[in-house]
């Protein structure tokens, strides 16, 4: 089964405050549909991987693929294109625009990608919300709705361009174990009903056990390629 | 690709949910134009008034005999000392009659002269005004009265009576307003004046004349010119000066120097006669710039302070924004976008504002004994700067929004989301 996101002999040095190797020769791959997590302690350099295959991060050497289409040395442009189009991301906090309602927090990747009309995107980010059980809360302003749910409103918003995969930093991490579940199970069921691929970095155990493959991250290596 | 729709409604819920700093920064703005606008259209407005208060009173070319010694003394037109070093002591003026030799034809070739808008015969002459048995020493000049209302602005100084009364009346004079005042009279008196040889004329006073300048206005009076011209027991063709108006004021100078050498007489151009006026004319229109775009930069840093703090406050939402997909150009689009809509509403209201102001300027009564024409401070409403205001107000905005917003597209997303 084919790759969707590969990553070939990935080198990245910090080079302040001062040179420090934190991402050691990485090779590794997400198949199409697969739920992966990645683990391992603090300063492993699992986020810093994650950032690199997030194309936010640019500063490194070896070769990006998403969907066996180069990424690496692509302008900023064309990184943001990719980024909007392809690439859904949910972080520890929800980070969502606080002055905007709920509803359009999820229709503005849409709207930059300009690929449909206002009409079919606010369609659209109505269908995510319901699929998540915020259908209720798409007019409220995105400050005034609890931690659980800005958080199912970030993954509303992750998804409303259809990605080809969905990657996580810690996105239970600020949450409770009811919420927690919740957001397991949203993933869960977009991989099993949707065929999403899924990449998640976690500290949580108990999550990373019930996904597809663990990938282990030790002092910038992989320890399970 | 650019979507313009999507960054501008980013770009107005900013706006419009920190009301408090965008109405902080329009507002500058806003001042900075306002006083801007109020500012040069007053000061423009006064230097206008005085301008006109000295240059009304100048014709563009002035033409008349002066009182000089001649270029040439006899001894170097004598061929035997030709090679010598002549020296003459104590040179007399040329015996030279005052009136302009053949002022009729000059007359008749400048009315006909394309760049001409008119010209006008005058006859100068020295008089006194007799009040019992006290002289006052002065002027009476003779005009073509209407000819002076169509070039000039004569009728605004004519206080009291009217141009037309002068014209239909040959003995009629009108009186200089501080005569009037020394000797008690009013319109429709008489007074009686002397000329140097000590001819007794009575004239009615036909309307009082004030140019806002007391020495004229102390010493000069106007007549006809057939009058004064009997009155010197002259023939009609005696005209000591000539003024002319141009069409084309820039032509000034060189028709002066033209006319000098065709008529054999002396030609003032109006730069010539106004040199030091126009330098203090430059110095306040210096200040008065100087003044209008600090304040512009005054408001232009504080544009530059708001967006600044804006877009410190907004780090976690640019950083969301570049990672769902927008580039460093959207955003730093998005926050330009603010800039400049604070800066166009800001610089509208200020228009509004300076125009309002001027107004206010305008109706405010003011009113002084040496301008009797002028009962408001004067207001100059170019609308020339009315777009430089606007002008300005983008294009500070634009710099001021420039610098912050290049700040924001440069942001690391992943510096912000990851906290270090």
């Amino acid at each position: 089964m084919e790759y969707v996101l590969e990553a070939r002999n990935i080198d990245k040095h910090f080079h302040k405050p001062k040179d420090f190797h934190v991402l050691r020769d990485i090779t590794f791959g997400v198949k199409k549909g697969e739920f992966a997590t990645i683990m391992g302690k603090s300063g492993s350099g699992k986020s810093t991987l994650l950032y690199i295959l997030s194309t936010m991060d640019t500063d490194y050497s070896g070769e990006l693929y998403l969907n066996n289409e180069l990424i690496t040395g692509k302008t900023h442009q064309q990184l943001s294109r990719i980024r909007n189009k392809n690439i859904g991301f949910v972080f520890q906090f929800h980070y969502l625009l606080s002055e905007f309602s709920v509803l359009e927090n999820v229709m503005l990747p849409a709207k930059k990608l300009a690929e449909k009309t206002d009409a079919q995107i606010k369609k659209d980010a109505h269908e995510k919300l319901e699929m998540l059980h915020i259908g209720h809360l798409a007019d409220q302003r995105a400050s005034r709705i609890s931690g659980g749910e800005k958080q199912r409103v970030a993954i509303a918003r992750a998804l409303i361009n259809n990605p080809t995969i969905l990657m996580g930093d810690e996105p239970t991490g600020n949450l409770d174990s009811h919420n927690s579940e919740n957001v397991f199970n949203i993933f869960k069921n977009l991989k099993e009903q949707k065929g999403l691929s899924l990449l998640v970095v976690t500290h949580d155990e108990d999550f990373a056990k019930r996904t597809d493959r663990i990938i282990e991250m030790e002092d910038g290596m992989i320890l399970n390629p | 690709m650019t979507n313009w729709s999507v960054i501008l409604g980013i770009a107005k819920t900013h706006l419009l949910t920190k009301m408090k700093s965008t109405a902080t920064a329009t507002l500058g703005v806003t001042f900075g134009i306002g006083a801007y606008i109020t500012l040069v259209s007053f000061m423009t407005g006064l230097n206008g008034m005085l301008d006109d208060l000295v240059l009304n009173q100048t014709p563009h070319i002035h033409i008349y005999n002066e009182i000089r010694p001649s270029d040439h003394q006899p001894i170097s037109l004598y061929a035997d000392f030709k090679d010598a070093f002549n020296m003459v002591h104590s040179i007399k003026p040329k015996q030279n009659q005052k009136k302009i030799h053949n002022a009729l034809p000059i007359l008749d070739y400048l009315k006909k002269h394309s760049n001409v808008k008119g010209a006008t015969p005058q006859l100068r002459a020295q008089i006194f005004y007799l009040s019992g048995s006290i002289e006052l020493g002065g002027n009476l000049v003779g005009v073509d009265i209407m000819e002076e209302v169509r070039l000039s602005n004569i009728q605004d100084n004519i206080v009291e009576g009217t141009p037309e009364a002068l014209k239909n009346n040959d003995n009629g004079i009108l009186l200089g307003a501080g005569l009037a005042k020394k000797m008690s009279l009013h319109v429709g008196d008489r007074v009686q004046i002397s000329t140097v040889s000590g001819n007794i004329f009575p004239l009615k006073i036909v309307g009082i004349y004030q140019s806002g300048i007391a020495e004229i206005d102390d010493s000069q009076s106007f007549a006809n010119l057939k009058t004064v011209q009997r009155i010197l027991g002259e023939a009609e063709n005696y005209v000591t000066d000539i003024n002319i108006k141009l069409v084309d004021i820039v032509q000034a100078e060189p028709m002066a120097r033209q006319l000098e050498t065709q008529f054999k007489t002396k030609a003032i151009d109006i730069n010539e006669a106004n040199a030091q006026f126009e330098t203090g004319s430059n110095i306040r229109n210096l200040i008065t710039y100087a003044v209008s775009i600090t304040l512009l930069i005054v408001a232009g840093f504080g544009i530059y302070n708001i967006l600044n703090m804006l877009i410190y406050e907004k780090m976690k939402d640019i950083a969301i924004l570049k990672a769902t997909g927008f580039s460093g150009r959207d955003v730093q689009l998005i926050f330009m976008a603010q800039a400049m809509i604070i800066g166009f509403i800001g610089g509208l209201l200020g228009l509004l504002i300076g125009f309002v102001l001027s107004r206010a300027i305008d109706h405010a009564p003011f009113e002084t004994e040496a301008l009797p024409t002028i009962t408001t401070y004067p207001v100059n409403y170019n609308p020339a700067y009315y777009v430089i205001g606007i002008t300005f107000a983008l294009l500070s905005t634009f710099i001021a929004g420039y610098l912050p917003s290049n700040r924001a597209r440069k942001m690391d997303p992943v510096k912000i989301i990851r906290g270090t």
